[in-house]
């Protein structure tokens, strides 16, 4: 049975100008010792989806599911106590930009140490022990002087260890990690990256690592799961969704890396994201999308089968076909 | 490095900036070693790549170049014209920069008509009001945005309009040399592809010469002519851009490479593991500065800092990676 099932996910937000679909009917789940990767770009819905998941958008946000189930508990009748005995312990989610997600007025120790006092209720020497044994394991050095240093103190990634310590200092079930390296340069997004795969070899927790780097995900995660505009497009194990995409914006996306580039030109996608007021009727990339015909624009596709990648197309591209450029 | 046909437009020779800081209240002042003894020479038509991490003196190399602030040591020649702090006003409309995030470098109480024509009204008295609106028009097109454009405030636009716009402005003043500083890492990538060709075609239309800072190594082989890689304020490695990424010399060009993600999931590589993270300006290591962390570092390596050699792709290292086929 699945660690984590979301079935049919929608979150709308209230804003003065009517509605707004932030996502819209996805499906997510993830097995215990599964690397997950969700892609999308900025206001696909991607982190959304997660603090849905979570309960931890604001009360302008209605978020409807046909099934949310963590563990074989019911996400969605918790009352918010229940909540928070899961949050923080069972499931973990480590944030962008450690330096703002850290508070600032207090110890990286006192901080890492709160959640261990709240979920397991150790003592404080016990404490203080398994704090020093966290910073041991995601490779901070001299651990037992840095839990007294204040975030300012660190360096970016030195406090994303911190926050991975503290995401993983009750042994969730499962970790999100919403663009986890983005902030950090290359050589330490390297060191993260490795440090995450590790902990969920050693630990068997399921990953969801939300991204928007390509390269990121080819070197990290097992399956992947395209967002766009709130929908979910595509899902493939990593290996066939790069090779083989079957949704027209996942292979026009993998087309725009630079990588990928064969002439000075680089392949593009034309126009934007639709926003709250230009939402196509039909499929929500038929105006980008090169391959769309009239049907694309009149009426939303529904999901394709697996060996399509569940891709949300009328015309999925199957592998025979040449990738569009 | 690419063969100078004509007169190279930017010329760096030993450009150093230092910042005086202090630490407290009677703390003695210290001395942040921003950028040290860098020198390069950039052609028109040609892209510079400078590519480092944070801290390696990419942005202040970017403000130099710019003459945002003055270099502490070292010399600039634009146009075989030095730089100095007379000479400085008049060549200062030639280079012009364009910044990472265009959320933050566009003014959101002027409309986008405005931010063109500002340049102009400053630095080009002989243009009337028609003739400005006429440029700024003219220059809304050559970046791919409409006429209608014009009169709209900058939050009207997503984040790649904006950088077009930020492009458009860059070039009013019909500069010779465009420093880029991370012009696309804050755009999402479908996006970046229509900027990068939109740098592209500037540069052919134009015969601009970019000095094109990232470190995004996939944007930067895509775009580079040259590449130059800094490591705490100085270039390790200097070399034209196939050379750089198919046989680094430098080991921390060879880690840098190895540590960026491909994305092609298909591919083994081996990954060098760097140690540690970058030692502080303010506390440079003795000897070489990434010898701390360097797998092949030596006693010398820690007491002497080694200097650029002077072959075709340069590097500062007493042991260079050697490759079999590039023995130059």
């Amino acid at each position: 049975m699945a660690l984590l099932r979301i079935k049919n996910l929608s979150v709308n937000f209230a804003s003065s100008s009517g509605s707004f679909k932030a996502v819209d009917g996805v499906d997510i789940s993830i097995d215990s010792g599964e690397i997950l990767a969700i892609v999308g770009e900025s206001g696909s819905g991607k982190s959304v989806s997660m603090l849905a998941m979570m309960g931890l958008l604001p009360w302008t946000a209605e978020v409807i599911a046909d099934e949310m189930s963590f563990d074989g508990q019911d996400l969605r009748h918790l009352s918010a106590n229940e909540r928070r005995k899961i949050i923080g312990k069972d499931m973990a989610m480590i944030f962008q930009e450690p330096m703002s997600s850290l508070n600032p007025c207090f110890t990286v120790g006192f901080q890492i140490k709160e959640a261990m006092k709240l979920h397991l209720g150790l003592n404080r020497r016990e404490r203080q022990k398994r704090a020093i044994g966290l910073f041991e394991q995601v490779g901070i050095p001299d651990a037992a002087k840095r839990l007294n240093a204040f975030p300012h103190q660190l360096s970016g990634g030195m406090n994303q260890r911190v926050m991975i310590a503290m995401a993983i200092s009750c042994k969730p079930k499962l970790l999100i990690a919403d663009e986890p390296t983005t902030a950090l340069d290359v050589t330490i997004q390297a060191q993260i990256l490795d440090l995450l795969k590790d902990l969920q070899k050693e630990t068997g927790m399921g990953l969801i690592l939300i991204t928007h780097d390509m390269g990121v995900v080819a070197e990290t995660s097992e399956r992947v799961t395209v967002f766009y505009s709130g929908q979910k497009v595509e899902e493939q194990a990593v290996g066939p969704l790069f090779s083989t995409p079957h949704h027209p914006y996942t292979s026009a996306l993998l087309a725009a890396l630079p990588e990928r580039a064969t002439t000075k030109h680089l392949p593009t996608i034309p126009g934007v994201v639709p926003g709250q007021f230009d939402r196509p009727a039909g499929c929500l990339f038929s105006p980008r999308c090169a391959l769309a015909v009239d049907k694309c624009t009149a009426e939303q596709p529904l999901p394709a089968g697996e060996n399509m990648g569940f891709a949300r197309c009328h015309f999925p591209i199957s592998p025979h076909e040449e990738a569009v450029s | 490095m690419s063969q100078p046909t004509s007169q190279p437009i930017v010329v760096a020779e030993n450009l150093t900036k230092h910042y005086k800081v202090k630490q407290g209240f009677l703390a003695p002042e210290k001395t942040v070693h921003a950028l040290s003894e860098v020198s390069f020479t950039l052609d028109a038509g040609k892209t510079l790549a400078v590519v480092g991490e944070s801290g390696c003196g990419k942005s202040t190399l970017a403000r130099l170049v710019t003459m945002i602030e003055p270099a502490t040591e070292g010399h600039l020649t634009l146009d075989s014209t030095r730089i100095t702090e007379g000479s400085k006003s008049a060549l200062r409309s030639s280079v012009q920069i364009v910044f990472q995030d265009p959320y933050g470098s566009l003014n959101p109480r002027q409309r986008v008509g405005a931010i063109l024509e500002e340049p102009l009204k400053i630095n080009r008295p002989e243009f009337d009001k028609a003739g400005r609106t006429r440029l700024a028009k003219e220059m809304l097109s050559m970046v791919g945005l409409r006429p209608e454009h014009f009169e709209r405030y900058p939050h009207m636009f997503s984040g790649g309009q904006r950088q077009r716009i930020a492009v458009a402005r860059a070039l009013m003043l019909s500069p010779r040399v465009l420093v880029l500083d991370e012009p696309v890492s804050a755009l999402d990538l479908s996006i970046q592809s229509q900027i990068l060709n939109l740098l592209v075609d500037l540069q052919e239309k134009l015969n601009l010469a970019y000095l094109f800072i990232s470190h995004d190594l996939s944007v930067v082989r895509h775009m580079a002519d040259d590449v130059m890689v800094m490591y705490l304020g100085r270039p390790v490695e200097i070399g034209a851009n196939e050379a750089i990424f198919s046989s680094p010399r430098h080991p921390y060009t060879k880690a840098l490479l190895s540590a960026t993600p491909s994305a092609d999931p298909f591919a083994r590589k081996q990954r060098i593991k760097l140690e540690g993270e970058l030692p502080s300006p303010l506390d440079m290591p003795k000897g070489c500065a990434f010898s701390p962390r360097c797998a092949k570092a030596r006693d010398k390596c820690r007491i002497d800092r080694p200097v650029l050699d002077q072959q075709v792709q340069r590097v500062a290292c007493f042991f260079p990676e050697v490759d079999d086929e590039s023995k130059a």
